[in-house]
């Protein structure tokens, strides 16, 4: 019987945070610590022709500059800490000055004069790929793969930064809604016959659609502070993850691993953008090592902005055929993605979500990322799926309609299952169980009831809306360690990060599950590398639950191994002779012959050998072969790589449901109702798990009707450089009773059941919501997210809006 | 952009009688900064796009706080926060429109330390001229948002003269339906305007949205008896619901009389640099009857003369919706 699996518990660092005790980054200090502070573009495209730093070097307190010539260089299209020859978007770190206050860092950032040599520059995609667009970097704009013949015929396997344009025509059909023939893409797939597919259709839906990157604004703006002792490198850094940045970190650092301490006890949020080493990491680390002090760079708000990167916005058209009897049998899809000045689009996941949430018989995809002089792209929560559910959600709707089909009925129909699919190359999933999410969600909602609501309410309109949330949540290999003390506790070693979402403890329950150990009598030391952790997946991908509930099942599992063939040892007979329970491993046949957990770690020492850590599995990663050389000797020690047998992405699903009221005098939209059911296996942590639906739900709200990511297109500004010019919606822009339930059906390929979740729960908000404001306005397709007050306000009015044309960044 | 977040340097005074602040605002002249509350205060400073020598910290000024009864009406100190107004209980039952308007403004947070002089005096919201560009506001000679691909969509429909900035304020509108009386006192001694007189749009002075003039201090507003219990309304629409600035705003005061609408004033904020008062609609609708048939007959007026930028056109139907909807609420 579960005693830790499916229980509320309270994470260990929860009251620091309560309390403000707990440190992040910032919050460090070290004697002598100086400060940095980044001198970062004004120009969206431009060359440095010199820099000036003369004046600011003379000032009292000014201890030095830092350029991208104290570091390795980096081709494009990579993400340089700091700019050398070329600037390409607005906000790109420069260069980082130190003196011994922050107030003196900023001021001689003041004096210093550069000089630039101004370029072209663009800020949407399909304005790049137009004839005579101007491209984002002096190459090109577009990233194309290039294979080349080499010794011996193998293929030598590379990528270029190149020059594309499609043809006025294809453009034009693009903005039009049509499908932009004559495009070039640089991925494509298909399965099945497409042209097939849409010919047995009963109907077709044929879209265009436009999204836009929307920015992280972690709650916590990056700081890094790092400091060097005896050639080791001590560093404070806001990461989601843990040990997943010890070997970039360190390669950034011209060091080996093992000199490496990351420090990262507390994170203010990262939402995809501080999944591993970013970038500017590099400089905090080499230049307090140039000065020999310690060094805090922190950045401003706005900075966090400009380098914290943004999810990838779309610029698209879809095609969806459906039989008369609801089932999908076609969808042709075609997506530009707006990569930034990095690259990071994610128009592939954004197919993978279709086929999850469609499961179209027959589909062609084909993407483009076009560079754009923006702020850098990366993963965002639910990269490219969440986006596509949001304008997908109102598209599936109409397909619906044309059938005659009751929106929830149609997706039930089209429900991934247990032998259902994902992706383009139609793999298979762990388990599914969407149907019987969409039957619980339908019901407590109240779906049927609530269609026989009054639509109209004065100046208001209800709107009821149903969406499908996707994440891939789950990943295999990774290595879990424990110890049991001579105290008999079990400490459980997690290099699992800490971003916020407490599921690092969360993952450590599966341990204590396997021991039968009191929560109370376990420790989890996580947080700093000399915490001796294992090698851990990065904390991003709504992967940890899965991932790291079976890492530390296998080292429970190895622990207990180790448990009964001690006891073997000792007291006679095989392990097999032999179980657990109440922090001791004893007889099967005579309970009262056995050792406490206490006694048998003291045992493992007297052994040596695996017992404590001196031998360790071949299979297990330099980074955890590590930890357990300085563990060794000091208990039982548990370890062991997650090679638990199975196939198939674990995908984490939500359905969402939304009822809302739309104000058609001022195209305001209150949420009267949100109800969503999880398909994630086993909730883990019920109040976590809440949580995170909330959170994740509210994000979503914003996707569709709030967020905002503007760009000038005359001087490539970004006009939201900050949290309120973003406009995430807040506590009060959403309605605080939401109803969050799961299927609750075990993951067969998780000794706990366990799936994550945290991705899909934005998306299907985003969906749930989109859908219901199609629905308040008599099937309106705005095909944009967000879709925002003045766009309805001219919807109503009869009035032109601005995404029409699929332009972005511009809303 | 280069970008700051820590204080430059610069005095510091925090005087606690009128008296003295009056002599350093005297001293320092235009390189003097009133604060208050500070919200439209440390942007501009730690983001280096405006300066000063002195920051003059009214705060601790007490006799600058509170919502007093006078015998011409209600007198409120200029450092009153906005929490204050909006749960004032003289305001409530009287004024109900000024308490209705601080209570939207911005989030609880920014309400309780951001205080009535501050909001209605504050800059106008345009965020070219907030990221520091030299633009005509800004001493410079041109507007970027007043151009086919400016980012516009917060910005005026009327009343712009090089600048199409739009007034923030949410109790601005409000001070002018009442009818609020503005007080100001320098070295000099005091002198008082009327809320209308008080806010400025560019055509008169391009670099400043009030009269206030160097060295003189907001450091009351009086409200006449005259529309004390009127019938009040106030709508404010923004994306969101709380820590956003009005799209579009109305504040209207009616004097009703038998169901008709014997004197009325009708604002409108966020539409221009300052309150636009539609005094084509009030004088529409006097002597009509208060409610949805004459609403829907005049809400058109409320637009005349609107010139719309690329991407504000949708604060035409906007504005008209929320007059109709004050008049026939």
């Amino acid at each position: 019987m579960s005693t830790h699996i499916g229980f509320d518990f309270t994470p260990p660092d929860v009251p620091g945070k309560v309390t403000g005790e707990i440190k992040y980054a910032e919050d460090y200090r070290r004697e002598g610590m100086v400060f940095a502070r980044l001198l970062t573009s004004p120009l969206p495209s431009g060359r440095v022709v010199g820099i000036d730093a003369s004046e600011a070097l003379r000032m009292d307190g000014v201890l030095g500059i830092f350029t991208a010539d104290d570091l390795p260089p980096v081709a494009p299209p990579g993400n340089p800490a700091l700019a050398s020859e070329y600037v390409t978007y607005v906000g790109q770190p420069i260069l980082a000055v130190a003196a011994i206050s922050e107030e003196i860092a900023e001021s001689a950032i003041e004096k210093i004069r550069i000089d630039f040599e101004r370029r072209p520059f663009v800020v949407d995609p399909i304005e790049s790929l137009s004839p005579g667009g101007a491209n984002a970097y002096p190459e090109g704009n577009v990233l194309v793969r290039t294979e080349e013949e080499g010794p011996e015929g193998a293929p030598i396997r590379g990528a270029e930064i190149r020059d594309v344009k499609w043809p006025r025509s294809a453009i034009d059909a693009l903005k039009s809604g049509k499908e932009p023939v004559g495009g070039e893409f640089t991925t494509e797939w298909a399965f099945g016959d497409v042209d097939a597919g849409f010919a047995e259709a009963a109907a077709i839906v044929e879209e265009p659609f436009v999204t836009i990157g929307y920015p992280h604004h972690s709650l916590e703006s990056r700081t890094c502070m790092a400091y060097w002792e005896n050639g080791k490198c001590f560093f404070h850094g806001s990461s989601q993850s843990q040990s997943a940045n010890d070997n970039g970190l360190a390669r950034m650092l011209n060091i080996d691993p093992a000199d490496l301490v990351f420090i990262n006890e507390a994170t203010g949020g990262g939402f995809g953008s501080k999944i591993g080493p970013y970038p500017f990491m590099a400089i905090s680390g080499n230049f307090a090592k140039v000065l020999n002090r310690p060094l805090q760079l922190r950045i401003t708000r706005e900075q966090e902005f400009y380098i914290g990167s943004a999810r990838s916005g779309m610029q698209g058209w879809i095609k969806m055929g459906v039989k008369a009897d609801g089932k999908v049998s076609a969808v042709d899809l075609v997506i530009v993605n707006d990569g930034g000045m990095t690259g990071g689009g994610s128009h592939n996941s954004s197919a993978q979500h279709v086929t999850v949430a469609y499961q179209p018989e027959n589909m062609r995809f084909r993407g483009i990322t076009v560079y754009t002089n923006t702020t850098p792209r990366g993963a965002q929560r639910g990269p490219g799926q969440n986006e596509m559910a949001a304008v997908l959600a109102p598209i599936a709707d109409k397909a619906a309609k044309a059938i005659g089909m009751d929106r929830v009925a149609f997706r039930r129909v089209n429900a991934i299952d247990s032998d259902g699919f994902q992706g383009g190359s139609q793999a298979p999933v762990t388990s599914a169980f969407v149907r019987e999410a969409l039957d619980q969600g339908m019901r407590t909602f109240g779906w049927n009831e609530k269609q026989a609501l009054a639509k109209q309410n004065g100046s208001k309109v209800r709107g009821l809306g149903v969406g499908i949330g996707f994440h891939g949540a789950g990943g295999r290999g990774y290595d879990g360690l424990v110890r049991i003390g001579t105290d008999g506790k079990l400490y459980i070693h997690s290099g699992v990060g800490n971003l916020g979402t407490y599921s690092y403890a969360g993952t450590c329950r599966a341990a204590a599950e396997a021991l039968q150990m009191p929560w109370d009598r376990c420790e989890i030391l996580r947080g700093r590398t000399d915490n001796n952790l294992p090698h851990s997946s990065g904390q991003g991908g709504s992967n940890t639950i899965f991932t790291h509930t079976r890492t530390n099942w296998v080292a429970a599992q190895d622990a207990i191994t180790k448990l009964k063939e001690i006891a073997a040892q000792d007291l006679g007979g095989n392990a097999n002779d032999y179980e657990i329970g109440d922090e001791r491993v004893f007889a099967s046949a005579d309970p009262s012959k056995g050792l406490s957990y206490a006694q048998a770690a003291a045992r493992a020492i007297e052994l040596g050998g695996k017992y404590s850590g001196q031998e360790y599995p071949d299979d297990i990663n330099p980074i955890t072969q590590r930890s357990v050389q300085a563990l060794a000797g000091s208990g039982l020690i548990g370890v062991a790589k997650d090679n638990i047998p199975g196939q198939g992405t674990p995908p984490g699903i939500l359905v969402g449901f939304c009822e809302i009221e739309l104000d058609k005098d001022t195209g305001k939209v209150e949420i009267l109702d949100y109800t969503a059911v999880a398909d994630c296996g086993t909730v883990v942590h019920p109040k976590n798990f809440d949580n995170a639906m909330r959170g994740g739900a509210v994000w979503g709200f914003g996707m569709a009707g709030l967020e905002r990511h503007v760009y000038d297109p005359q001087n490539g500004l970004p006009a939201n450089t900050g949290i309120y010019q973003s406009k995430p919606p807040t506590y009060l822009d959403v309605n605080v009773n939401t109803k969050m339930g799961a299927v609750n059906i075990p993951d067969p390929q998780n000794p706990t059941g366990g799936r994550g979740i945290g991705e899909p729960t934005q998306g299907a908000a985003a969906a749930a919501y989109a859908s219901a404001i199609s629905d308040a306005l008599d099937g309106h397709l705005f095909n944009t997210a967000p879709t925002t007050t003045d766009m309805i306000i001219n919807h109503l009015a009869g009035n032109d809006y601005s995404t029409k044309s699929l332009k972005t960044n511009t809303f | 952009m280069p970008s700051y977040d820590v204080m430059p340097n610069m005095e510091l005074y925090q005087p606690v009688r009128v008296e003295d602040a009056l002599d350093i605002a005297s001293r320092y002249a235009d390189r003097g900064w009133l604060v208050g509350g500070g919200q439209d205060t440390y942007g501009w400073l730690k983001d280096r796009a405006k300066s000063a020598d002195a920051l003059i910290d009214l705060s601790a000024i007490d006799e600058l706080r509170g919502v007093r009864e006078t015998a011409e009406g209600i007198e409120i100190g200029a450092l009153t926060t906005l929490t204050e107004i909006a749960e004032s209980a003289l305001l409530k039952q009287s004024y109900s429109v000024l308490s209705d308007a601080a209570a939207v403004v911005a989030s609880p947070q920014i309400r309780n330390i951001g205080t009535l002089g501050g909001n209605v005096s504050q800059d106008v919201r345009c965020w070219y001229y907030r990221r520091g560009l030299s633009c005509y506001r800004a001493g410079g000679n041109l507007c970027y948002a007043d151009t086919p691909q400016g980012m516009n969509r917060e910005h005026s429909l009327f009343e712009t003269s090089r600048c199409v900035a739009a007034g923030a304020s949410d109790t601005a509108p409000a001070l002018v339906a009442l009818d609020a009386t503005m007080v100001l006192r320098s070295v000099d001694g005091e002198r008082t305007l009327s809320a209308e007189e008080y806010f400025v749009g560019p055509a008169v002075d391009i670099e400043n949205t009030t009269a206030l003039r160097d060295g003189e201090i907001l450091t009351a507003v009086r409200l006449p008896k005259a529309w004390a219990n009127a019938e009040f309304y106030f709508e404010k629409v923004a994306d969101r619901n709380v820590w956003d600035f009005s799209l579009v705003n109305v504040a209207a005061a009616f004097k009703v009389s038998g169901g008709n609408i014997s004197e009325s004033r009708v604002v409108c904020g966020a539409v221009q640099a300052t309150p636009r008062r539609l005094t084509a609609i009030e004088n529409a609708i006097q002597g009509k009857a208060k409610g949805a048939v004459t609403a829907q007959s005049v809400a058109g007026m409320a637009s005349e003369g609107a010139r719309a930028l690329a991407h504000n056109g949708f604060k035409i139907p906007l504005m008209e919706n929320l007059v109709k909807r004050a008049i026939s609420a």
